[in-house]
Order: structure tokens, then C-alpha cells, then sequence
């Protein structure tokens, strides 16, 4: 037992120097701008354009749902345009950037620790340092730049798609008016609302790619590694994804 | 020169190399010859940095790979080619993007690269797959496309890890010819691993045998050929026993 204890304490240990030490590489590739500034441009299209139907899909249903519980639950007792307040309210604060980030572990997060699994399994990672450049440079920092700053991008419009689609729901089915529901909408709204569920998403947005790129680097053993990459990632990302927004809601709220 | 000092190199508590120690000449090629598992693709990628060694080190030019900074690795690796064994081509790449690849780091201008991507591709007898991807080349044009990136950058070393494994009698003939023909066109040094004997007798000036972590014999393909060493006669001729 005691055994077992020293045995996973130097593992934890151990991953969380190889973390920091991936992130000090990471810092180092930053300052080879020449060689990410042109890739994040196309990482910023793949994660960012690419990822945007699969956001907005979740959105809208989102979206749909909010305003008919909304309806029900305040059904006699609160008045119906909250209906709008708190269509706003959660898809800013909350599930705009949640439901996205968890989404998007799946898409994005994936699609990178395969991508760099594969990479990685087949010596392509090998070759790129051979070639001179430093995988870092070339590979992790566009991904996580480009995560990082079209996060928030993505969560802004699905936030928007959300309202819209919450308003339509109340106008068709709840007969509610708009400006009724925009007096909701309006109710309670500060600025934060938005900017903290942004700044929420773009914390996401780093840690999902980091993750898929540091559990893509490290994978090993063929196939069936890239495999357990993946799933890893998801994983990871999604506790992760939890973890930060309850010290978001802590830290800023 | 390339010189590997006393190198010793573990994996998860298992010895791989326990004190290889060889010396590559300027100019020569030298087959690395052994089992497989023996370690010769794991010496090899100390002479990139790609490893850290336990214990020993890898000269080059007279620097031990070990201890370069990131800046000194980057200038050495500019220097060597190296080949893989399954090519290590990028699949997201054409052929083209892959030869050329390595010279936009080198900061050359685009009809620069054109024009040595070209030629490359040419002395691996693939002018015209440049907007071809990976995944559509057999494994011998994946080679050659292999071997096209690493002469695409005039390296004065070249590598080549098991460069003819896997593929066909008159395939691996056709990637023998083509390692020799880079010496003479580019007049670079060469290591090659390989356990295909016929590969190293025709590519190599010298032939080391790795065996249990050290060289057990290195010599001329001749004195290879006539060696009473009974490890390296039975690895030589192919016997079970």
C-alpha cells in the first residue's frame, strides 16, 4: 500500500515536471515568431471556421430549451418576460461557453492529440526537429494561440445564435412579444455578463489545445496509442473544462 | 567526423547501448550492421540530438551533441540529412512541400527552393510526383522521397536508418544505387543501419557490427566478408544457428 502511494506520488510528481518543462518549451517556441505566425492563420481556420456549425447546432437547440423551461418553470408565479433574462443570462454566463468548451474538447481537442499522435508515432515529429525546426514553434504554439483566441470567437456567436433562437421559441411558442422579451433580456444584464463568459472560453480554448498537444506528443505504441491519446484528451479536457469554470465563477463572480 | 564515444543508452530500466564506440571518417560510408532491437536506430539518433545519451556522447566536428544549446543543435541539424525508416514523409504535405520543407528554414528564396526541390527530385527519379501526396507513392518512391529531403539540403552528413527494409529485391537495388550515387554526386559522409547484407556490401566503405550494445567488429567489406568472429560470420551469412 505504502508502496503503491510513493509509486503514484513520483508519477504525479514526475508529469507535473514534465508539465512545466512543456510549458517553458513552449515559451521558448514562442519567440519564433517566423516560423507560427503563418501557420496560426491556418489553425485559427480550422478551429475557428471549421468548428463553427457544430457550435452554433448546439446553440440553437440550447437556445430552444432554455426559453420553453424558463417558461415552465416560471409559469403563474414569475413574470414571462424573465423568459428573456434568463435566456441571456445563462447562455452568456454559462452555457454558451460550457457547452461549446465541452463540445469543442471533443472536435478540436481530438482532432489535435490524433493529429499529433500520429505524427508523433510515425516520426514525423522526429523528422521536423532533423529538418531544424522546433516542434514547438511549428506545432504547439499556432495550435494553442490559434485555441486560444477563436474560442471566444466561436462562444460570441453561439451566444448570439442561443438568444435569437430563445427569442423565436418565446415569440412562437410561449406568446411572448419582443419587446417583452428584450425588457427581460435587458433586465439584469451588466457588461461582465459578456466579457466574463469570453474570457471563460478563451481559458478553455488554451487548455483544450494544450492538453490535445501535450497527450499528442507524448503518445506511443502505434495505433492503439493514438486511440488512447484521443480519448484521454477528451477526458482531460472535459474535467478540466468543469474544473476552470467553477474557479472562474469563485474568482470573478 | 563522427565519433561515438563510450555511448550508453537504457529504456525503462532495459540496456540498449553499453559503451558503442565507433569513429566515422570524413567522406566514408559506414554500414551499422545487428540484430534487430540492437540499437542502431537509437545510436543513430543520438548523432541528431534526437536522444540524450545516459552516459558518453556523440563528437561531431569535434562537439559533443549532448551538450549543445538549442541554438548550436539547430546549426548542427542543418547540416545532416537523416532518412527514416518509414520515410517520416508529412502526410498533410505534397511531395514537393516536403523536399522544400527543410530549405524555407534555411531562409532561401522560392526559386531557390524550386529549383533544388526539382533537382532533388530529379536524382531520386521522381521528376513529376512534386504535387503528388504521401499516400499515393508505393513504400520504395517514399524512400526516394525521403532521401530527396535530406540531399535536397546538401547536408555534409547523411543518415539513413534501415533504408531498404520492407521493400523488394530490385526496389532495395534501386535505393542501393541511389545511396551510392548521392556519395559520389554530393561527396557526403554517410552511416547507414541495416541488417540487409547485400545493402551493406554494396553501400559501405567500412561495416561495423553492433552487437549486445558495443561494435564487435568494424572493418572493410572485405575484411567483413572473411571474418572468423563467429557472431558476426552467423549474422553475416544468415544462419539460425
Amino acid at each position: 500500500m505504502i508502496e503503491l502511494i510513493g509509486r503514484r506520488s513520483i508519477a504525479t510528481v514526475e508529469a507535473a515536471g514534465r508539465f512545466g518543462h512543456f510549458l517553458m518549451d513552449m515559451g521558448r517556441g514562442l519567440r519564433d515568431v517566423g516560423t507560427w505566425a503563418r501557420l496560426v492563420v491556418v489553425q485559427m481556420r480550422r478551429i475557428g471556421v471549421d468548428s463553427l456549425p457544430v457550435a452554433l447546432f448546439i446553440a440553437a437547440f440550447t437556445g430552444v430549451v432554455l426559453a420553453l423551461q424558463a417558461s415552465y418553470t416560471f409559469t403563474g408565479a414569475v413574470p414571462l418576460y424573465f423568459v428573456g433574462t434568463l435566456v441571456g443570462k445563462t447562455m452568456m454566463l454559462e452555457l454558451g461557453p460550457v457547452l461549446t468548451g465541452l463540445a469543442l474538447a471533443g472536435r478540436v481537442g481530438a482532432s489535435m492529440a490524433a493529429e499529433l499522435g500520429t505524427m508523433k508515432v510515425t516520426e514525423q515529429v522526429d523528422a521536423l526537429e532533423t529538418l531544424a525546426y522546433d516542434p514547438q514553434s511549428y506545432l504547439v504554439v499556432p495550435r494553442v494561440l490559434a485555441a486560444t483566441v477563436m474560442f471566444p470567437v466561436i462562444v460570441a456567436f453561439s451566444i448570439a445564435v442561443g438568444i435569437v433562437t430563445g427569442w423565436l421559441t418565446s415569440l412562437v411558442l410561449l406568446d411572448l412579444s419582443t419587446p417583452d422579451f428584450i425588457k427581460g433580456l435587458k433586465l439584469f444584464y451588466v457588461v461582465k455578463d459578456v466579457w466574463f463568459g469570453l474570457l471563460k472560453s478563451a481559458s478553455f480554448g488554451f487548455t483544450i489545445a494544450l492538453v490535445g498537444c501535450i497527450v499528442g506528443l507524448s503518445t506511443r505504441g502505434g495505433a492503439e496509442g493514438v486511440g488512447r491519446a484521443t480519448t484521454r484528451t477528451v477526458v482531460y479536457s472535459a474535467i478540466l473544462i468543469l474544473v476552470l469554470d467553477a474557479f472562474w465563477a469563485v474568482v470573478l463572480l | 567526423m563522427i565519433e561515438f564515444h563510450d555511448l550508453h543508452k537504457g529504456f525503462a530500466g532495459k540496456k540498449v547501448l553499453q559503451g558503442m564506440s565507433l569513429v566515422v571518417r570524413d567522406g566514408e560510408t559506414v554500414v551499422i550492421i545487428g540484430y534487430s532491437g540492437t540499437g542502431k536506430s537509437v545510436a543513430l539518433k543520438h548523432i541528431v540530438g534526437l536522444l540524450h545519451p545516459d552516459a558518453g556522447d556523440v563528437i561531431v566536428d569535434g562537439q559533443a551533441v549532448s551538450a549543445l544549446d538549442r541554438g548550436s543543435l539547430t546549426a548542427l541539424r542543418q547540416g545532416i540529412g537523416y532518412v527514416f525508416q518509414f520515410a517520416a514523409l508529412f502526410d498533410s504535405m505534397t511531395v514537393a512541400e516536403n523536399v522544400a520543407l527543410g530549405l524555407r528554414k534555411r531562409g532561401l528564396d522560392e526559386d531557390e527552393i524550386d529549383e533544388r526541390v526539382r533537382e532533388a527530385l530529379a536524382v531520386v527519379d521522381l521528376s513529376g510526383t512534386g504535387e503528388q501526396m504521401p499516400a499515393e507513392l508505393s513504400g520504395g518512391m517514399r524512400k526516394r522521397v525521403g532521401i530527396a529531403r535530406a540531399i535536397a539540403l546538401r547536408p555534409r552528413y547523411i543518415l539513413y536508418d534501415e533504408p531498404t527494409t520492407g521493400l523488394d529485391p530490385v526496389t532495395s537495388a534501386v535505393i542501393d544505387r541511389l545511396m551510392v550515387r548521392t556519395r559520389e554526386h554530393l561527396g557526403v559522409t554517410g552511416i547507414v543501419v541495416t541488417h540487409d547484407m547485400r545493402s551493406a556490401y554494396t553501400v559501405g566503405d567500412r561495416i561495423a557490427m553492433l552487437y549486445e550494445g558495443r561494435i564487435r567488429q568494424v572493418g572493410s567489406v572485405e575484411e567483413i566478408r572473411q571474418t572468423r568472429d563467429p557472431v558476426v560470420r552467423q549474422f553475416i551469412e544468415g544462419r539460425a544457428e
